[in-house]
């Protein structure tokens, strides 16, 4: 779950005890919301184009005054990011003092339903998709389109479609996102003079060769249960489509179909150049194979470079670089779909405080759409990339150029296994724990797995 | 006694007094030796509690009976659209929602483990400790020293001792440097007794030092009058001691068996309960308070919970009940 990412590395270094499941979410209308996304063709469009003026305050806001932020940013520096700009926000806007309550990225998911009914801050941390259309529909969120409006212009159509309600209210403000690719160190590369493949036979030539080299060809980490959906995620994207992988997660398709059988097929063609005991490593773990140079590739979201940046060596950053999922030979290639999560910021409606504050807490909607304010976090945590189109990509490097290009040439994004599908389902209980049963024997006949992972579906309550 | 009386003295007089005055009519009331102020006292002493008791334990208990015939998912009120009878009861008994069993399964094993394997070795330790040997204060803080740390620390420090390639095991046999890795919390046929080792490095201590205060408080001369009959040491344990023990032992039982219903901090602080740590009490959690918010299943499974765990406590209160009788 790349959303997760700051849960999993707190969890992992401080022990603390969280989940990693979802929320119930209305698929059927959040569905037809990513095909919208999809029917504007690719990020592409919101990337490349280039927006001007950014925002203009209006009377909806209000400068001085106080308010309150629940933020689950709490990796350093993602909690640096945060601060630096809340920091910026007080200072731009009259002096505005931003109460912000961190909570734990992996307690905050999961407490999330509990916490918006209950008295929670006027504006909060999550994540766009059906996550966010859920809590919508219920209720708990308050929609911004007098924001929105005043900041649409910042935005490409791909982006205004991820924020947008199953009643068409905008609910939140894109800030930022990351794709998922196959990373590599060039320096690695360049020793052993390997090449990217860009074809499955290719990939898997590379990896006999690595293994021979004395690598681990592809570094693999799935204790945390979530990294595993990023491969599936793929391997259906490219064996199957988008059509079917959005339907498959919605309960559209049966998880008997022969299709999903191909999945498992040909995963199990690589999983014999997986990371030893990967069921027992942190994706922090397997990063650190890859930092340290003991594995080829990693299959994992552009978060992968904030471990790099945390390693404190710029020098290690500079070597990491990634390529897209090598083609399969289908008619689905040309798709290059891929998983790029959008994270937003947005307003609760149970506040205490929101009425009172609602002015500043616009304010604040405003500044965290401007490109400069994505910047600030970026510059903090490199692995989240600006979704504004005044951001200032002139001082990205070449890893964030690219990470860009990869998304913009996607025709077909989606969110992540677990943003995409029913929460229930996607968590310790479902998907996790099947995918690790299916990796604990990759060779051996799905069939059963995948009848239980159909009568496990079919056992989950109505949404 | 409406007035509230500075001492309990005075208040005797007055009930004196009342009770000349009101001779007549006391005769016709039941015998009592209670006075009203101790009336009141212990309806205060009983109501508290159990008021308390219906408040925080009856009431959630009988919420969760009643959640577990629903689908509810934590957000708004319980409808009548959200009864769905037996269903959720049916889907775990049938095996469809696929952990059920194997939770339960785990579960037994834990329990087996601890009352075959964990409890016995704490016992041994606290008789050995029990002997004076020297140096008996260092080895008994040493062994209960696990019990002072919570459950998830216990878990962290065990998880470091298992991590594949920078786990103290996998590098103390070498098994790092001969690319042998052990999978100890990954493997889902050995991680539950990986898992198991650790639960028992603290669960050791903990009956240790339950059973050694038990033993401190056997008395001496009946070991003497066991060793001046002839009685080996073995003889002295098994037919004096352990008899004599007997009120420790139950308590010994009920603890193993509750710690093995309640197993969670561990399994969970390691991979949330998946891939072969699956615990009823995990799966409870990963229901009904994870996102994933599905309050009614959940509660389904800690009715069935709730149920098995009243045989451990209907046992402890059947004997506490007939030895302070």
């Amino acid at each position: 779950m790349g959303d997760s990412r700051d849960a999993k590395r707190v969890r992992n270094r401080l022990m603390l005890p969280y989940l990693d499941a979802e929320l119930p979410l209305n698929l059927d209308l959040s569905r037809r919301d990513m095909l919208k996304i999809a029917g504007y063709g690719s990020l592409a469009a919101f990337i490349a184009a280039c927006g001007g003026g950014g925002t203009t305050t209006t009377s909806i806001t209000a400068k001085g005054g106080t308010m309150s932020l629940g933020s689950y940013n709490t990796d350093p520096n993602s909690k640096k990011g945060t601060q630096a700009i809340v920091d910026a926000f007080t200072a731009a806007n009259g002096g505005t003092k931003v109460k912000v309550n961190t909570v734990d990225h992996g307690t905050f998911q999961n407490q999330i339903s509990s916490y918006l009914q209950g008295t929670p801050e006027d504006a909060f941390t999550w994540f766009s998709g059906h996550r966010m259309r859920f809590f919508a529909d219920k209720g708990l969120a308050t929609s911004i389109d007098d924001v929105w409006d005043a900041v649409k212009s910042n935005y490409t159509e791909g982006f205004a479609a991820s924020i947008k309600g199953n009643d068409g209210h905008a609910y939140a403000i894109p800030t930022d996102y990351y794709p998922w690719a196959v990373f590599y160190r060039k320096d690695v590369w360049a020793q052993h003079s390997y090449t990217v493949p860009t074809t499955w036979d290719a990939f898997k030539t590379l990896c006999v060769q690595m293994k021979k080299d004395g690598l681990t060809p592809i570094a693999f980490a799935d204790k945390d249960g979530w990294p595993a959906q990023g491969t599936f995620d793929i391997l259906n994207l490219r064996l199957n489509g988008y059509d079917f992988h959005t339907e498959l997660l919605t309960g559209k398709q049966k998880w008997t179909d022969p299709r999903v059988t191909a999945v498992y097929k040909k995963w199990s063609e690589i999983t014999p150049y997986y990371s030893q005991a990967f069921a027992g490593l942190t994706w922090e773990q397997g990063a650190d194979q890859l930092l340290r140079k003991t594995a080829g590739m990693y299959l994992l979201g552009l978060f992968v470079s904030d471990e790099f940046k945390a390693s404190g060596s710029q020098a290690d950053l500079d070597q990491l670089d990634f390529f897209p999922f090598p083609d399969l030979g289908t008619q689905y290639d040309a798709e290059k779909a891929l998983d790029a999560p959008i994270d937003v910021y947005m307003l609760t409606k149970k506040s205490p405080t929101l009425s009172a504050n609602r002015a500043q807490a616009n304010a604040f909607l405003e500044f965290v759409a401007k490109g400069s304010t994505q910047v600030l976090y970026w510059q903090n945590a490199p692995g989240s990339i600006p979704t504004a189109n005044d951001a200032d990509t002139s001082q990205y490097p070449a890893l964030t150029k690219k990470a860009v290009q990869i998304v913009s040439n996607a025709k077909r994004i989606t969110q992540y296994f677990d943003r995409d599908s029913r929460p229930d389902y996607s968590g310790p209980n479902g998907m996790q724990g099947f995918l690790l049963k299916f990796l604990s024997n990759p060779s051996q006949d799905t069939t059963s797995l995948q009848g239980q992972m159909q009568s496990f579906w079919d056992s989950l309550p109505p949404e | 006694m409406a007035n509230t009386t500075p001492s309990v003295a005075p208040a005797r007089a007055r009930d004196a007094s009342e009770a000349g005055a009101f001779a007549a009519t006391r005769r016709r009331r039941r015998y009592t030796l209670l006075t009203r102020h101790d009336k009141i006292l212990i309806a205060l002493m009983v109501g508290v509690p159990l008021t308390l008791d219906l408040l925080l334990i009856w009431g959630p208990t009988l919420a969760s009976v009643f959640l577990s015939f629903t689908n509810w998912d934590g957000i708004g009120p319980v409808t009548g659209d959200n009864f769905i009878g037996f269903k959720n009861y049916q889907l775990l008994i049938s095996g469809r929602y696929t952990l059920f069993w194997p939770a339960f399964t785990h579960n037994l094993i834990w329990l087996a483990w601890l009352t075959f394997i964990a409890t016995p070795l704490g016992m041994l330790f606290a008789v050995l400790l029990d002997r004076e040997i020297r140096g008996t204060r260092i080895y008994q803080s040493v062994f209960f020293l696990p019990v002072v740390l919570s459950l998830v620390v216990v878990g962290f420090i065990w998880e470091l001792q298992y991590a594949p390639t920078e786990g103290f095991i996998n590098n103390a046999f070498g098994l790092v440097k001969s690319g042998k890795l052990i999978d100890w919390l990954g493997n889902p046929r050995i991680n539950l007794f990986a898992v198991l080792v650790a639960a028992s490095w603290r669960h050791i201590g903990y009956i240790m030092i339950l059973y050694l205060a038990g033993l401190k408080s056997v008395d001496p001369s009946l070991r003497e009058a066991a060793r001046v009959d002839g009685a080996t040491e073995l003889q002295t344990f098994f037919r004096v001691v352990l008899p004599v023990m007997a009120p420790i032992n139950v308590i010994i039982v009920v603890v193993t068996a509750i710690e093995a219903l309640r197993a969670f901090d561990i399994a969970f602080i390691i991979n949330q309960g998946k891939n072969g740590l699956e615990l009823l009490s995990i799966l409870i959690t990963n229901n009904s308070t994870s996102e994933a918010s599905l309050v009614g299943f959940g509660s389904a499974i800690a009715v069935i919970l709730l149920v098995i765990s009243l045989g451990p406590i209907i046992l402890f209160l059947s004997r506490t009940m007939r030895t302070t009788a």
